[in-house]
């Protein structure tokens, strides 16, 4: 049977995002991709498939989707209130869905990206090797209700549901960023101010960039803003015209004509494009040789990930039809020790 | 800790080497736009990739300078660094023939009117007529300084002195893609319809960008463009045919 998701009822900004298509970026197309891509090497390790496939992204809500053929799905990210049938599932997990199933996704607990990530991946349209959504450059587009997302063949279909437990990102914090191309055209007295204030990630935010918000007057380089363009890079911080922070993200643009005052880590962005606006974000300058060794460890953890998920199963109130499971052989013992955080 | 980035000082001894932050470094060859620091850029960047550097993942170009992209988990950025210095101290690259356009685009374009609703404007701003400043332009063969922000989409010049006007303080709402775009002795022609501080004085309907085909981007830096006066109703009709096959002609110089 051809496996599909149909979208039944669509939330404000669904696309289908992969890790992006590297290589282009002399022609105007930026790489793209997942805005928190942790979110798929994640979702990936839970199918127990590598990190290429596409997935569905979610900002601040899912939606309501119809399956079609029995698959696997994995639910990563923003963790959202999700539903199978009315059964409650537990994020940053795997279950097994049977043809006709019904599959609700609501609005995110915290974080601002979910993630829908199917056995087999989506199995859209390609485009210069990429699935990806580019919405700033006008490849693909947001999805809406009817839209039917073909999925492909599970590469391990009887295998187990399982979840990882996955450090907090949704919270803001310490951002660690590097120097970059125009740090030095600021005073150090406005670079120390830049490392000593809060910010927070405003509404106006997208794909292309988060924009941030903070009390105190603008960041303006010394020599104003008279500089030529330059190429830039997600995890560029930029001050804009009128001196505020824009921290571009995976569908930034290529070029740009404002100072940037940092570069956030690759593996710091996520916590960025997941603080909700009530996050307070603050960053922190770490060396070079401080920030390879992190981005280092960061691809080892991503690396790591299959490694760490255990066996997830259901809690006894949620199966419905409980006469029907072998309770003798074992198949569910354990289920107290072992149980997801957020699904207690 | 205060952040200082030796290599992320102003430009001051040309070619400069700056990182752009974990995974980029940025070799520039001045500090404003002209056709040697474009050539020295464009013909770098041709040099890194005939270079093959393992661990380097795409190179780019802007207006003055080469981009380098790497890996810093397969690359060390200093051994990275000292490669690239060592390349641009091994020759005058402004006076670079690789960069010598092999292909001139020959596109068709409409003045004026409300394919050009800024003309007006413009000729006053360059000291002309409306007509002496469309001739300008057509008498001006300008070359892809760059491509970027959307897809395809060339910063094209350089025009003469007298078009060294800055870009508008507020946005245009809209201007249509195919739109001929100027400010800064610069011309855009533009991808896709999107807001801008640039002024449009022409329309054309050739297209950047075609997504479906085998080859999708259809100018590289360093071609050139002449453009080719046509009226209103030729546009539209050039519009109206949706191959575009019409739009321009393309010349093979080499």
């Amino acid at each position: 049977m051809i496996r599909s998701v149909t979208i039944l009822r669509a939330g404000p900004a669904l696309t289908i995002q992969d890790l992006g298509r590297p290589g282009w970026h002399a022609y105007g197309v930026s790489n793209g991709g997942a805005v928190d891509c942790m979110a798929l090497h994640e979702g990936a390790a839970l199918l127990g498939q590598t990190a290429g496939y596409a997935a569905l992204e979610m900002h601040s809500f899912g939606g309501d989707f119809l399956i079609e053929g029995d698959c696997r799905i994995a639910l990563t990210g923003a963790p959202m209130i999700a539903h199978l049938d009315g059964v409650t599932l537990a994020w940053n997990a795997s279950h097994k869905v049977k043809h006709g199933q019904r599959l609700s996704i609501g609005a995110a607990t915290s974080g601002v990206y979910g993630y829908l990530s199917v056995s087999g991946g989506f199995q859209t349209p390609e485009w210069l090797g990429s699935r990806s959504a580019h919405l700033a450059a006008n490849i693909g587009g947001l999805l809406g209700a009817g839209d039917r997302l073909p999925v492909g063949d599970d590469p391990d279909e009887g295998a187990m549901s399982v979840f990882l437990r996955v450090p907090d990102r949704f919270s803001g914090g310490d951002i660690r960023v590097v120097a970059t191309l125009h740090t030095s055209l600021f005073s150090t007295a406005e670079v120390e101010r830049f490392t000593q204030t809060n910010f927070q990630r405003s509404l106006r935010s997208n794909r292309q960039g988060a924009a941030l918000t903070f009390e105190g007057p603008p960041f303006t380089p010394e020599a104003g803003q008279s500089i030529l363009s330059e190429p830039m890079i997600s995890g560029d911080i930029q001050m804009t015209g009128d001196g505020y922070p824009f921290v571009l993200q995976s569908e930034c643009q290529t070029a740009g004509g404002f100072a940037r005052m940092a570069q956030v880590l690759p593996c710091d962005l996520p916590i960025v494009a997941q603080a909700t606006p009530d996050k307070v974000l603050r960053f922190r300058f770490v060396t070079f040789e401080d920030a390879d060794l992190a981005y280092q460890s960061y691809l080892t953890d991503l690396r790591n990930l299959r490694g760490q998920t255990r066996p997830l199963v259901r809690r006894v109130e949620d199966i419905r039809d409980l006469l029907s499971y072998q309770l003798i052989s074992g198949a569910v013992t354990g289920w107290e020790t072992d149980m997801p955080e957020d699904s207690k | 800790m205060t952040p200082r980035n030796p290599s992320s000082v102003k430009p001051t001894s040309m070619p400069s080497i700056r990182t752009v932050g974990l995974t980029g470094i940025l070799v520039t060859f001045g500090d404003q736009l002209s056709e040697a620091t474009n050539n020295a850029a464009l013909a770098f960047q041709e040099a890194v990739d005939r270079l093959k550097i393992d661990g380097v993942t795409e190179t780019s170009t802007s207006l003055v300078s080469t981009f380098v992209q790497f890996d810093p988990t397969r690359l060390s950025r200093t051994a990275l660094q000292g490669q690239l210095r060592e390349l641009a101290g091994s020759r005058d690259w402004s006076v670079s023939k690789d960069a010598v356009a092999r292909r001139l685009w020959k596109v068709k374009t409409s003045f004026g009117g409300e394919d050009g609703p800024q003309l007006d404007e413009v000729a006053q701003l360059v000291g002309l007529t409306p007509e002496a400043a469309i001739n300008q332009v057509l008498e001006t063969r300008v070359r892809v300084i760059t491509i970027g922000f959307a897809p395809g989409q060339p910063y094209l010049g350089t025009l003469p002195r007298n078009w060294d006007f800055p870009r508008l303080p507020d946005l245009i709402p809209r201007v249509p893609a195919g739109s001929l775009v100027v400010a800064l002795r610069q011309l855009v022609l533009f991808t896709n319809d999107t807001p801008t501080g640039w002024r449009q004085i022409g329309q054309t309907a050739f297209r950047n960008f075609e997504p479906n085909s085998a080859s999708p981007f259809r100018l590289r830096a360093g071609d050139e463009m002449e453009f080719v006066r046509v009226g209103q109703d030729e546009m539209r009709r050039c519009l109206a045919d949706p191959t575009r096959a019409t739009a321009a002609e393309l010349v093979d110089l080499s």
